[in-house]
C-alpha cells in the first residue's frame, strides 16, 4: 500500500494543488492537505518529523556542551571563584524560574495530548499557558540581568570589581529592555480588541494567548522586582531610615513600572554601598543581614578572585549559558505562537499532531537545560 | 506544465526538449528556482554556488603561488605586502574549506542524487533544504563582507589569542562560519531522516548504494560536530565584542581550549570532506569496471567507523600546543587506528577493478587519480600522526602538502569524477569524453607538480604561511608555482568541457555508463517527481542483466 504514492503523477506543491488535483484520481488514497506530497502516509511523515526533531535536539545539546566544557574547565581550575560569584546570583529568582519552566513543561505535555484528542480550545489554552510561563521566565530574567549590570557584575573585561563602597551604575537598563515587549503587548492588545470587534473566533483565539503572554512578561518583571527589591529594602530600612527608600517600599507598583529606580541618587552614596554590601552576603545566610548594616563591616570581597580575569570569567560563563538559553526560550515562544495559530485553525487531530509533539520535545529540552543550569550556577556553596 | 511524465525510452539523438518534461523545464522564471522545493534544483543551485566559491578560492590560491615565485627577502620589493599575503592565504583557506569543500559533494551532488537513489520524490524536509541553501548564501555574503571590508588575516583556523586582537572583521567571518555551520547541520539532518524513514520497501540498509552510506556517515558527523564549531566561533565573536575572556590569556582564559574546541569540529570535518568523496569513488569503481563492488559491507562499515573514530583524534593537530605527554601519546595512537578504515576502502576499490571490464572514460580516470593521490595523502598523514616526526613537520609545508593531497587530490578530484559521472543525468547532455580525459590528465600532472615539491620543502624546514623564504628553496617553490598554473589550466579545460556539453552535447541516454543504482532508471534529466512508477529495488551492484543498447548509446536493464 505504501508505495502507491509513486504512481501519483500529481505534484502537490502547495501552489499547484488546485491546478492538478482534479482529473488525476487513479483511485489510490488521496493526499490530504496536511500530508506533504513526498510522503506516502501519515506515519512516515510523523516519523520523519520526530526523528528530525530528535536529531536537532542532539545538535542543541552539543551546542551547549561547548559551554558546559568551559564551565567544567574553569570551575575545576578555580573553584573558589565559582563559590564567590555564585553568591551574587539570586537563588530565589532562579528557583522561581525553575518552577515556572517545570510548570510550562506540564502545560506543553498537556497540549500534546489535547492536540491528539482534537480538544482545540484546551490546546490553545495550554499553548497559551506555556507561552505565558516563558514570558514570566524572561521577565524575571530581565530583572536579574539588569540588576547585575547595574552592580557592575558584567562579563570578562567589563566586570567591575566589587568594592567596599560599592559601585552602582546610574544607567537604567531595565526600561530599554522593556520597550520591545511593551510595544508587542500594546499591539497584542489592539489585535485582541480588533478580534472582538470583528467577532472572529479565530482571531480571538490567537490574540488572547498573545496578549496574556505579553502581560505575563510584565508580571515576571514585577515578581522579579518584588523579590530582588524586597530583600534590599528590608536591609536598607534597617540601616538607614531613608525616606526615599521607605517610599519605594510602600509603592512597590510604581517601583515595578519605574524600572531600575532603586538606583540611589548620588547623595545617597552610603545607602548604595550598603546595598552592595548586602548583595554580597545576603544570599549566604539570613542573620548576616543585620551584620551588614555597616558597610565597612560587610565582607570585603576577596581581591584574588574579585577581578576581571576571575569573577569576570565566571560572569562570562554565566551570561553565555543563560543568554543562549534565553535565546532558545525566545525561539520556543516563536514556534509556540505559530502553533497557536495552527491550533486556532483547528488543524490538529490524531493523525496530524506532529508539530505540537515536536515543539513539545524542543520545549522539554530547553527546560531540561535550565534544570542543569540552575544548580550549576546558582547553588554553589 | 503538468508534471505527468513519460519515461523517456525513446531512442533519439535529436534535441526534443519541447516534448519532454523534466525538472529543468517543469516551470520557468527566476522565482521557480529561487523558491523551489525540488531537491534537484536546490542541488543545481548549490552546484553553481560552490563552483563560484571554488573559483574565488582558486584565484587567491594562484595569487599565493605567484607571490612565492620569488623569495621576497625584501618585503618592499615583493609583489604582495606581508599583510596582504596574510589576508590572501586566510581567504583562500576559509573560502575553500567553509564555502567550497564542506558543502561540495553533500549539498550539490548529494542533494541531487540522494532522493533519486532512494527512489523517493524528495528529501524529508524540502523547506529546510531550501533554507540551508539560503543560509549558505547568507554565509557567503558575510564572507564577502570580510573580503571587502577590513579582511581577516588570522588563517582559516582563527587561533586565539591572535584572532582576539586582530584588527579585522573576525566577527563577520566567524558569524559567516556560524551560519554556514547551520546550513551544513540542516543538510545532514535532512539526509539522515530521509535515509532512515524514506527508503523504499525492499531497500534494506545493505541494499543501499555505497554513496548513500557515505552520505549517511557524513551527515552523522555534520550533526554531531558542527554545533561545537558553532558555539566556538560564537564565543570567539563574543570574546571580541564583549571581552568575555574565555579564550583570552590576559583574562585568565585559555587559548588552547579554543584549539581543542576548534579541532573537535575540524578534524571530524576533514571526514565530512573525504567520506562523500569515498562514496563517489565506490560508485565509480564499480560502475566503470562493470563489476560488483568488492567488499560491500566492509566499505559500508568503514564509513561509519571513520565517522565515529574521527571524533577521537582531534589532538593530533595540537601536539606542539602544550598537552600532557600521555594525552599526546593517546591521540597519536588513535590517529593510527583511524587510518585503518581508509586503507580498507582503498584495498576494496582495487579489488573491485581486479578482473573487471574497466572502461577508461573521464569519470574513471578521475577515480583512478583519486586513488593514487588519496593514498599519498593518507600515508603522509601517518608521518604527521607520529609524535616524533610531527615535532619536526608541524607547521611546515609538509602539512600543507598532506592536506592538499587529501582535500584537493582526494575530495576535489572525486568531486570532479562524480560531476562527470552524473553530469549526463543532471543536465541530460553527454560531454566530450576524450577532452574530459585530457582535463583529468592535466589536473593530475599539475597537481603533483604543485604539491610533491611541497613535501620536500616541508621536510627541509620551510614553514607554512610565510610570505618569504630563503633563496635555496626557490627552485622548489617555482616548480610548485608552475604546477599550480598547469593545475588551474586543467580545471579550466574540465570546466570548458562541461560548459561545451551544455550547448553542443549529445542528448544523454537514461543510463550512459551501465549503472545499476536507481538514478539510472529515470530519464536524463529526471522528471519533476523523479519516478512516475515505483522503481523496483534490486542489488545496486548487480550488473548481470545490464545490457548495452547500440541504438540509444546507453544501457538498459534486461527484464528477468
Ligand atoms: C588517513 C588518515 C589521515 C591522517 C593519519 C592524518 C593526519 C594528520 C595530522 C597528524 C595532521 C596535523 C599535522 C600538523 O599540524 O602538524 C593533519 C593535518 C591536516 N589534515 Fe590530515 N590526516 C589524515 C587524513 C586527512 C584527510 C582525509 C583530510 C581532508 C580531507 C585531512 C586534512 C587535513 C588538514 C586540512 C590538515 C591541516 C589543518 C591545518 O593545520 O590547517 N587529513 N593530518
Ligand atoms: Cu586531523
Amino acid at each position: 500500500m505504501g508505495r502507491c504514492a509513486f504512481q501519483d503523477p500529481i505534484s502537490e506543491n502547495m501552489t499547484e494543488v488546485a491546478a492538478h488535483t482534479d482529473g488525476h484520481d487513479h483511485g489510490h488514497h488521496d493526499h490530504p492537505s496536511w500530508l506533504a506530497h513526498h510522503f506516502d502516509d501519515a506515519e512516515q511523515q510523523f516519523d520523519s518529523g520526530k526523528l528530525g526533531m530528535w536529531l536537532f535536539l542532539v545538535t542543541e545539546i552539543l551546542f551547549f556542551s561547548g559551554m558546559f566544557c568551559a564551565y567544567v574547565l574553569y570551575r575545576n581550575r578555580n573553584p573558589e571563584v565559582f563559590e564567590f560569584c555564585s553568591a551574587f546570583l539570586n537563588e530565589k529568582l532562579g528557583a522561581i524560574n525553575t518552577g515556572v519552566l517545570l510548570f510550562s513543561s506540564l502545560t506543553m505535555a498537556w497540549a500534546v495530548r489535547a492536540s491528539q484528542l482534537k480538544q482545540h480550545k484546551l490546546l490553545v489554552g495550554m499553548l497559551g499557558a506555556t507561552l505565558g510561563c516563558a514570558a514570566i521566565f524572561l521577565g524575571v530574567k530581565s530583572v536579574e540581568y539588569t540588576h547585575k549590570w547595574s552592580l557592575g557584575l558584567l562579563p570578562g573585561r567589563m566586570y567591575v570589581a566589587q568594592m567596599e563602597n560599592g559601585y552602582h551604575s546610574d544607567v537604567d537598563y531595565l526600561t530599554p529592555l522593556c520597550i520591545a515587549p511593551a510595544v508587542l503587548t500594546v499591539l497584542f492588545a489592539l489585535y485582541y480588541v480588533y478580534s472582538l470587534v470583528i467577532a472572529s473566533k479565530f482571531h480571538q483565539r490567537v490574540a488572547g494567548p498573545l496578549l496574556v503572554a505579553g502581560l505575563c512578561f510584565f508580571g515576571g518583571i514585577y515578581l522579579g522586582q518584588f523579590i530582588e527589591g524586597g530583600e534590599h529594602h528590608g536591609d536598607s530600612h534597617g540601616a538607614h531610615a531613608d525616606a526615599g527608600h521607605g517610599e519605594h517600599a510602600s509603592h512597590d507598583e510604581e517601583h515595578a513600572k519605574e524600572a531600575g529606580s532603586e538606583t540611589p541618587a548620588p547623595a545617597e552614596a552610603s545607602a548604595a554601598s550598603s546595598d552592595t554590601g548586602v548583595a554580597l552576603v545576603s544570599t549566604s545566610s539570613g542573620p548576616l543581614h543585620d551584620v551588614a548594616v555597616d558597610p565597612k563591616e560587610a565582607a570585603i570581597p576577596n581581591a584574588e578572585v574579585n577581578n576581571q580575569g576571575m569573577a569576570g570569567l565566571f560572569f562570562s560563563i554565566y551570561y553565555c549559558m543563560t543568554g543562549v538559553h534565553a535565546v532558545h526560550i525566545i525561539g520556543g515562544m516563536l514556534v509556540i505562537s505559530w502553533l497557536i495559530v495552527k491550533a486556532a485553525r483547528e488543524e490538529f487531530h490524531s493523525k496530524y499532531y506532529g508539530p505540537v509533539d515536536n515543539v513539545g520535545l524542543y520545549w522539554h529540552l530547553v527546560d531540561f537545560i535550565w534544570i542543569y543550569l540552575f544548580p550549576l550556577l546558582y547553588l554553589i556553596t | 506544465m503538468s508534471a505527468v511524465t513519460t519515461p523517456i525510452t525513446a531512442p533519439t539523438t535529436t534535441h526534443d526538449g519541447a516534448t519532454e518534461h523534466h525538472y529543468l523545464n517543469h516551470s520557468s522564471g527566476f522565482l521557480s528556482w529561487a523558491l523551489t522545493l525540488d531537491h534537484k534544483r536546490i542541488g543545481m543551485m548549490y552546484l553553481a554556488g560552490i563552483l563560484f566559491a571554488f573559483f574565488l578560492g582558486g584565484v587567491f590560491a594562484l595569487a599565493i603561488r605567484i607571490h612565492l615565485w620569488n623569495p621576497n627577502q625584501d618585503p618592499d620589493a615583493a609583489w604582495l605586502t606581508n599583510a596582504t599575503y596574510n589576508r590572501v592565504f586566510t581567504l583562500h583557506g576559509a573560502i575553500m574549506v567553509f564555502l567550497f569543500i564542506i558543502p561540495s559533494i553533500p549539498a550539490a551532488l548529494g542533494n541531487f542524487l540522494l532522493p533519486i537513489m532512494l527512489g523517493t520524490k524528495d528529501v524529508a524536509f524540502p523547506r529546510l533544504n531550501l533554507g540551508s541553501f539560503y543560509l549558505w548564501i547568507t554565509g557567503l555574503i558575510f564572507f564577502a563582507y570580510t573580503l571587502f571590508s577590513t579582511q581577516i588575516d588570522t588563517g582559516w583556523t582563527f587561533y586565539t589569542p591572535y584572532s582576539i586582537e586582530a584588527k579585522s572583521a573576525v566577527e563577520a567571518a566567524t558569524l559567516g562560519v556560524f551560519i554556514l555551520g547551520f546550513s551544513s547541520i540542516f543538510t545532514g539532518l535532512n539526509f539522515i531522516v530521509t535515509i532512515n524513514t524514506m527508503r523504499p520497501p525492499g531497500m534494506s540498509w545493505f541494499k543501499m548504494p555505497l554513496f548513500l552510506w557515505a552520505l549517511y556517515a557524513t551527515s552523522i558527523i555534520q550533526v554531531l560536530a558542527t554545533p561545537v564549531l558553532g558555539i566556538t566561533v560564537l564565543l570567539l565573536a563574543l570574546e571580541r565584542t564583549f571581552g568575555i575572556g574565555i579564550f583570552d590569556p590576559s583574562l585568565n582564559g585559555d587559548p588552547v581550549t579554543f584549539q581543542h574546541f576548534f579541532w573537535f569540529y575540524s578534524h571530524p570535518a576533514v571526514y565530512i570532506m573525504i567520506l562523500p568523496a569515498m562514496g563517489i569513488i565506490s560508485e565509480l569503481m564499480s560502475v566503470h569496471s562493470h563489476k560488483g563492488i568488492f567488499g560491500y559491507r566492509m566499505i559500508a562499515y568503514s564509513s561509519i567507523a571513520i565517522a565515529l573514530f574521527g571524533f577521537l583524534v582531534w589532538g593530533h593537530h595540537m601536539f606542539t600546543s602544550g598537552m600532557a605527554d600521555v594525552t599526546t601519546i593517546v591521540f597519536s595512537a588513535l590517529t593510527f587506528t583511524v587510518s585503518i578504515p581508509s586503507a580498507i576502502k582503498v584495498f576494496n576499490w582495487l579489488g573491485t577493478m581486479y578482473q573487471g571490464t574497466v572502461a577508461l572514460n573521464t569519470p574513471m580516470i578521475y577515480a583512478l587519480a583519486f586513488i593514487f593521490l588519496f593514498t599519498i595523502g593518507g600515508l603522509t598523514g601517518l608521518f604527521l600522526g607520529a609524535l616524533a616526526t610531527d615535532m619536526h613537520l608541524h607547521d611546515t609545508y609538509f602539512v600543507v602538502a598532506h592536506f592538499h593531497y587529501v582535500m584537493m587530490g582526494g575530495t576535489l578530484v572525486a568531486f570532479l569524477g562524480g560531476l562527470f559521472h552524473w553530469w549526463p543525468k543532471m543536465t541530460g547532455k553527454m560531454f566530450n569524453d576524450p577532452m574530459g580525459i585530457v582535463s583529468a590528465a592535466i589536473v593530475f600532472v599539475g597537481f603533483n607538480l604543485t604539491f610533491l615539491p611541497q613535501f620536500v620543502l616541508g621536510t627541509r624546514g620551510m614553514p607554512r604561511r610565510y610570505a618569504s623564504y630563503v633563496p635555496e628553496f626557490q627552485s622548489l617553490h617555482q616548480l610548485s608555482t608552475v604546477g599550480a598554473c598547469i593545475l588551474g589550466f586543467g580545471l579550466l579545460v574540465a570546466g570548458l568541457v562541461l560548459l561545451h556539453s551544455l550547448f553542443y552535447g549529445k542528448k544523454a541516454p537514461m543510463n550512459p555508463w551501465g549503472g545499476a543504482t536507481l538514478e539510472w532508471e529515470c530519464s536524463s534529466p529526471p522528471p519533476h517527481d523523479n519516478f512516475s512508477h515505483p522503481p523496483a529495488v534490486g542489488d545496486p551492484y548487480d550488473f548481470a542483466n545490464v545490457e548495452y543498447d547500440g541504438k540509444t548509446g546507453g544501457y538498459y536493464k534486461k527484464k528477468k
